[in-house]
């Protein structure tokens, strides 16, 4: 398949291979940031092509996984009132909140469905007017313009009827929040590739500059991913950072700049609750006072559900990179994908699934 | 971007589980780790005994002398009609497929109609000429059946219950319990077609060309292939729901043998992959409803792949992977890239990712 194949011959995997073999000569822990990202390197199997000298630890970037707790018990109250559409993406519907998941509420009534685009919700909003439809937003930069792009929408057709529960999140807050937490052995990064199509990648620049660390803004093909490394093991054994591209094919440095006065208008930078982390300071989006009427939290009254999160899980430090899925006592013993633990565990692209489901045990 | 004090990581954790779903849900269906659990727990574990324990698409029963497969299957499938066919040849093939997964030739067949009230005649007469056409194309009547009606909206336009008797002939064995190290694992043409087809429809998602349906008999193909390999053909198993690696951890779990198979020669068609890159699915857990998976010894395994290629059905058969002795239970794949990772059994319905 064009633009597929491409990046997955195995003679030019192993030529990377080599090269990273070849290039690294002291050990080095990288960091890539996306889910996504994890997902190819444990689908394809790269994590065990690897010398000895690169350890990759998985980064936060599975909104799934880092959407906090109380956010999952305001949508699902949201979901069991009877005049309401809960809209979400697919795998949202699995993580469990403090008593129950969004699956369950739809097995016992709840009106939940899936879509492809927020737009379609919005197409739902217009399609049922006797009904209140709430598109549970969440991701990062990545889906963060298609959201705002719904309530855009919704507002240019006058809806009374749609709203958004707003979870987004952003990467370099947390990318500096690793950075500056006194355990972190971060030493490089691979910064994801479609959250920079949309942002662009000059907000990296300075944090390279402050922590003095390689970033390499990386694609998704295990290709991608071979080549990002090789440019940050590079980097490191120069002792060089800064900013580089991997991506070149699909991320400028500006970015998506229609995409991003659309954020702006839209969204404004907050404080955010990170699952399994806590709150990092100006990580988030949340809608600005103009688009207040599409703020399903206010709609619904269920910005007091708050929830504690406890438990065994070592989530917390498998987001940051401290400690690896398998090093975790409950890891396929209690939290299994039938039964996570931890958010970690739930979305394909959390690291602790990536690893059940392709057979990383030891 | 702000850094006044660094986050506390170091009290970071994470939510308490769900263990148990109170009600069921629509990943009981799914056909992967759910809806085992749920045979496992209820059907088994209240209707235990011996031809059920073998958890085969069909029971084999002795009897009177000779050996009698038996099998049902229930369809409840939206949309009604799809490219490639609809619920009425589905409910057909479904069950003529089951029976030839147990080496049988299929005899008879019951069809049971759940109807919603308001269902239009004009749907239900295509249907049931598409069932009259699918059971003629492979001889099989359809002997008995049963009608019921539903309110509006307590059904979903029909429900259809098929169930099916054929003879095992003298020489065939299959069971998932024969694979043994060392046979060789085939499939008889493209996966995840079916799967990819209906969500295309169910979604509005528009291709190039139009993704179609594999739903087919595969009698005939197995009656030729159970020829040319005789007593060598181990395992037949149709991988409709939960796809190609829910049926495969099922057989090596049953037969306690490991499973290789090698990404690069797995056969998917080109839109179904593009499909499949887009929405993130994973075809080896697409369903599919026209295709078999089969277990065979490798000394009768060239013989028993050319007589599949000599059926229009399985033109594009290929051999994927093989049976081993390691890893007992396992099913490993060789990645396109030279790569290896587990192909786990899906744990519920495979749901779209976000990005």
């Amino acid at each position: 398949m064009k633009f597929v194949d491409e990046y997955r011959r195995e003679e030019d995997i192993q030529r990377f291979v080599e090269s990273i073999r070849r290039t690294a000569t002291r050990p080095w822990t990288v960091m890539e940031i996306c889910g996504g990202q994890t997902h190819t390197l444990i689908r394809s199997g790269i994590d065990r092509m690897l010398p000895e000298e690169v350890t990759l630890v998985h980064g936060p970037g599975c909104p799934v996984c880092v959407t906090p707790l109380e956010l999952i018990d305001r949508a699902i109250a949201i979901a069991r009132r009877p005049e309401t559409i809960l809209v979400s993406f697919g795998d949202m519907l699995r993580v469990p909140g403090s008593d129950e998941d969004l699956l369950s509420v739809k097995a016992q009534g709840g009106d939940v469905r899936i879509v492809y685009s927020p737009l379609d919700a919005v197409k739902m909003a217009v399609s049922n007017p006797d009904r209140q439809v709430v598109f549970f937003a969440v991701g990062f930069e990545t889906t963060a313009p298609a959201n705002a792009m719904s309530v855009w929408r919704a507002r240019e057709l006058d809806l009374d009827n749609f709203s958004i529960l707003c979870s987004h999140v952003l990467v370099p807050p947390a990318m500096e929040a690793i950075l500056g937490s006194p355990g972190s052995r971060v030493q490089g990064f691979l910064a994801a590739g479609h959250v920079c199509t949309v942002m662009g990648f000059h907000e990296y620049e300075p944090i390279a500059e402050k922590f003095r660390v390689p970033i390499v803004v990386t694609g998704f093909e295990p290709l991608d991913l071979l080549q990002g490394l090789q440019m940050t093991v590079a980097a490191l054994e120069e002792e060089r950072w800064g900013v580089e591209n991997q991506y070149s094919r699909a991320v400028r440095r500006d970015g998506n700049l229609p995409a991003q006065k659309l954020l702006r208008d839209v969204f404004e930078v907050r404080d955010r609750k990170w699952r399994g982390i806590g709150t990092i300071p100006k990580s988030g989006y949340a809608l600005r006072d103009a688009f207040e009427k599409f703020d399903a939290e206010r709609r619904f009254g269920v910005g007091d559900i708050s929830a504690r999160e406890s438990s065994d899980c070592i989530a917390g430090e498998i987001l940051q990179g401290l400690r690896k899925p398998a090093e975790c006592s409950q890891f396929g013993v209690g939290c299994t994908p039938d039964h996570p633990l931890g958010a970690p565990m739930v979305s394909t692209e959390g690291a602790c699934s990536a690893y059940y489901r392709y057979g990383r045990e030891e | 971007m702000s850094s006044e004090k660094p986050v506390d990581f170091s009290t970071a954790s994470c939510p308490i589980p769900i263990s148990e779903y109170p009600t069921v849900l629509m990943a009981h269906g799914g056909g992967g780790r759910m809806t085992q659990m749920l045979i496992e727990r209820f059907f088994l574990g209240e209707f235990r005994n011996p031809a059920l324990e073998v958890l085969h698409d069909g029971a084999v029963l002795e009897i009177g002398g000779s050996r009698l497969a038996f099998s049902t299957d229930s369809f409840v499938i939206q949309p009604l009609f799809f490219p490639g066919g609809n619920i009425g040849s589905l409910a057909i093939h479904g069950t003529v497929n089951d029976l030839a997964m147990c080496g049988a030739r299929p005899t008879a067949i019951s069809a049971g109609f759940i109807l919603e009230e308001g269902l239009p005649m004009e749907d239900l007469w295509r249907i049931t000429r598409s069932m009259r056409a699918a059971a003629e194309e492979v001889d099989v009547p359809i002997v008995t059946g049963d009608t019921k009606v539903v309110d509006r909206g307590k059904g979903d336009g029909v429900f259809i219950n098929t169930a099916g008797i054929g003879v095992v002939p003298a020489g065939v064995e299959v069971s998932p319990l024969r694979a043994r190290p060392g046979d060789v694992v085939l499939v008889s043409g493209s996966i995840a077609d079916h799967g990819i087809a209906i969500m295309s429809v169910r979604e509005g998602l528009e291709f190039d060309t139009t993704l179609e349906s594999d739903s087919a008999s595969l009698a005939a193909m197995v009656q030729g292939l159970l020829e040319a390999g005789g007593d060598g053909v181990h395992v037949l198993r149709d991988p409709t729901r939960g796809g190609v690696a829910s049926a495969l951890n099922e057989i090596a779990a049953q037969a306690r043998v490991g499973v290789r198979i090698d990404e690069r020669v797995l056969p998917v068609r080109e839109e179904v992959r593009g499909a499949c890159e887009i929405l993130g699915f994973d075809p080896l857990y697409v369903a599919n409803e026209g295709k078999c998976l089969v277990i065979v010894d490798r000394d009768s395994a060239d013989r028993v792949l050319e007589a599949m290629r000599r059926d229009p059905l399985g033109a594009e058969a290929a051999a994927i992977g093989e049976v081993v002795e390691e890893h007992p239970g396992k099913v490993y794949l060789r990645s396109t890239i030279g790569g290896s990772r587990i192909v786990d059994m899906l744990s519920g319905e495979q749901l779209p990712r976000i990005c």
